[in-house]
């Protein structure tokens, strides 16, 4: 429990201490470097998204607290979109024009991106972007530190087929354009694989009533799901999944987006034995992950806080970004972004590295098996990182690239 | 078949779970109650901070947060509602507001959390309601297997009807309240307490819409969001099924609940939401009083 004296205590004495230090670095105000972080404080969206904002805030606070970037105190202008599309494009205006900052971390859905997007274009602004999503997008002004389609499903559609032996799939997803460009993807790789797939169905966002597409699952004679199902629908998928009858054992869910924060809230014992594609998961077992971790639940001083892949590109993120500042010649966005290409660092998931041409980053693809605890047991993992294709659903290849550091060819893109 | 009739009719009973508080406000009260969704989802938050505080079960919460919905039902009628009868635009705005009260204070923690106090249970996350393992998984029945939970919903809304009818037409309170309905100065006149009436109705509403969230909790995920899109169905079951009716609400929830079950296995649950919207349209259109209505005398 963490309603006790002792933490109201500490948590007290950290105000009075972060008091004069906030007043401080106002005070100086010469040797500091505004960033803007603008996730969803309220609304629906505020669930996952809170939890970004603190992990963006932690690697500033982190690296603050080892001198800054060039010597330079970080200061985050925060500001809350408020899972409204449209407030975003407002904030994310102002973080730009009126805080005249370099550099804005955020965004978790797609929508959000779309909505800021040409704020950071023409203004010639920087804007990092954390999460996991569908590609198809070039922009010079986003850094993309979270997986692309091809590193989560051209691992995983290869081994559902041939290390599970399922062949027909049921492709199931929130009706909205990350699932659909992700079943775009899977069927491609399905066909290519020597598998089939049966059906390809949505459900509305937010949505929670599954009794009747677990009922065609169920009839379909398909033997595994795959699952693109977002948001809190994912929670009421599983359970209904259970209470009609079905087995993981028999019908596995092999899933894109459930990671450990809809698995904590459906309750572990409807998830076990389905699996998730993902290249970060809590249960990687590294000495770094484990450091990671426990400073996260520190920060946000709740014991049994869970982290999960949006997350942790959150905070890598800022860390590449800072590396960026070091080399750059000036801090400016352009030249933070010319030098943020290449840029390594040795993140909770492993080594992770901005590709120089699309700006997007090389992740190791992993696949985890869910486990009564609500952890993931590792089972299945690429032994180094692999390079971002954004286009993968058109066609784009490591050797045949459709999005350069002069933009996307349009020519390769046949839709 | 069966497996999809069975599906639609569990659709209905959790539409009319939801609906039933809604259909006595409303109906016996002219309130637009908007906080109506809130207060499911204080019943389920009831269900998660039981578990957490108590160690009670799903069957513990079910008369906790009947008892703390009908408090807090019976607080926002003393405070807000009751100045606003006969004023039904007002209502919802007052409602609304209270709606969002409720949630910004379930999401900081009642402030807690401007001190760094998180109290486990509330806050902006999702929760989770653990089901006994009883109340998991299928039975067989007819050949065919029967989600169990969905069952337990069924015949737990089976009974709460079952109460609200019997109070409703077997006590001497229900008759008050059916004449209230009929038309509330003529009660007025003939010395009902119709303030009293009015402050009772409300709590009972609310309480059954505490219940409605101790069921939604094992169901899908509790969250300070969870009621706002649950009273679009609750008013859409309500107005369908005609004011002041509890037969309406009950045969309009089972209606709306089959079309969907079999619009969606036809064709997909996109399209059968639109079906349902679009009959709830035509019984608007074509009987604007909805399917069942009392003619005020």
């Amino acid at each position: 429990m963490s309603l006790n004296r002792r933490n109201f205590l500490k948590t007290g004495a950290a105000g009075a201490v972060a008091a004069p230090y906030g007043f401080m670095r106002t005070a100086q105000a010469a040797s500091t470097i505004k960033v803007g972080v603008l996730f969803s404080l309220t609304g629906g969206l505020s669930i996952i998204e809170k939890s970004l904002h603190d992990a963006t805030l932690m690697a500033i606070s982190e690296i603050n607290a080892k001198g800054g970037a060039k010597g330079m105190m970080i200061e985050a202008v925060v500001e809350d979109g408020a899972s409204d599309p449209k407030t975003y494009n407002e904030k994310a205006s102002k973080l730009v024009i009126q805080d005249r900052v370099p550099t804005v971390f955020g965004s978790y859905t797609s929508a959000s991106r779309k909505a800021v997007l040409p704020v950071f274009e023409k203004r010639h602004n920087l804007y990092f972007y954390p999460t996991y999503y569908e590609g198809f997008e070039c922009s010079k002004n986003v850094v993309y530190t979270g997986a692309v389609p091809n590193q989560q499903l051209s691992n995983f559609i290869p081994w559902i087929i041939k290390t599970l032996g399922k062949k027909k799939f049921f492709i199931v997803g929130s009706n909205y354009i990350y699932p659909r460009e992700m079943a775009k993807v899977s069927k491609i790789l399905i066909e290519k694989n020597g598998g089939e797939w049966i059906a390809d169905e949505y459900l509305e966002l937010g949505h929670s009533e599954w009794g009747s597409m677990v009922n065609k699952i169920k009839t379909s004679g398909c033997d595994v799901v795959l699952s693109n199902v977002v948001g809190d629908s994912v929670v009421a998928f599983y359970r209904e999944f259970k209470n009609q009858g079905l087995t993981h054992d028999k019908l596995p869910i092999c899933a894109t987006v459930t990671s450990e924060i809809e698995i904590a809230a459906m309750g572990a014992e409807y998830a076990v034995g389905s699996f998730t594609s993902f290249p970060y998961f809590q249960a990687i077992d590294t000495d770094i992950n484990k450091a990671f971790i426990e400073r996260y639940r520190a920060f946000v001083k709740d014991p049994k806080a869970v982290t999960h892949h949006a997350l942790e590109s959150s905070y890598f993120q800022v860390f590449l970004w800072k590396q960026a500042v070091e080399k750059a010649s000036a801090i400016t966005p352009d030249a933070i972004r010319d030098a943020v290409k290449g840029q390594e660092f040795a993140a909770p998931n492993g080594h992770v590295k901005i590709e120089p041409e699309n700006l997007h980053t090389y992740l190791t693809p992993r696949i985890a098996q869910w486990l009564p605890d609500g952890q993931g047991k590792i089972i299945d993992a690429y032994p180094q990182p692999i390079k971002p294709l954004p286009y993968v659903a058109y066609g784009e290849t490591d050797s045949n690239p459709f999005c350069t550091a002069k933009g996307l060819d349009t020519a390769k893109l046949k839709i | 078949m069966l497996d999809v009739l069975f599906i639609g009719f569990s659709v209905g009973s959790i539409l009319l779970l939801v609906a039933l508080g809604l259909a006595i406000t409303y109906g016996a009260m002219g309130v637009i109650n908007m906080a109506h969704g809130e207060m499911v989802m204080v019943g389920a938050y009831t269900t998660v901070l039981s578990r957490i505080w108590l160690g009670g079960n799903i069957f513990v919460a079910i008369p906790l947060a009947f008892i703390v919905t009908a408090l807090l039902g019976l607080l926002i009628e003393r405070v807000v509602v009751r100045r606003l009868y006969g004023r039904l635009l007002d209502t919802l705005l007052a409602t609304w507001g209270i709606a969002i009260l409720i949630q910004q204070a379930v999401r900081l923690e009642f402030g807690l959390s401007f001190f760094g106090i998180h109290v486990e249970g509330l806050g902006p996350g999702l929760q989770n309601v653990a089901v006994p393992a009883f109340l998991q998984g299928a039975f067989q029945f007819a050949g065919q297997e029967i989600n169990i939970y969905r069952t337990f919903i069924i015949v737990v809304t089976l009974l709460v009807t079952l109460v609200t009818w019997a109070i409703l037409y077997r006590t001497s309170v229900g008759m008050q309240v059916r004449a209230i309905i009929r038309n509330r100065p003529m009660a007025a006149a003939c010395g009902i307490d119709t303030e009293r009436v009015n402050a009772l109705t409300f709590a009972f509403g609310s309480g059954l819409a505490g219940i409605a969230g101790v069921m939604m909790s094992g169901f899908k995920t509790v969250f300070p969001d969870m009621g706002s899109s649950m009273v679009v169905d609750g008013f859409m079951v309500v107005v369908a099924g005609g004011v002041g009716s509890l037969l309406g609400s009950i045969y309009s929830a089972g209606m709306l609940g089959e079309i969907n079950g079999v619009a969606a296995w036809a064709t997909n649950d996109i399209v059968a939401r639109a079906i349902v919207f679009g009959v709830v349209i035509l019984i608007i259109v074509l009987k604007p009083q909805g399917l069942f209505s009392y003619k005020g005398r």
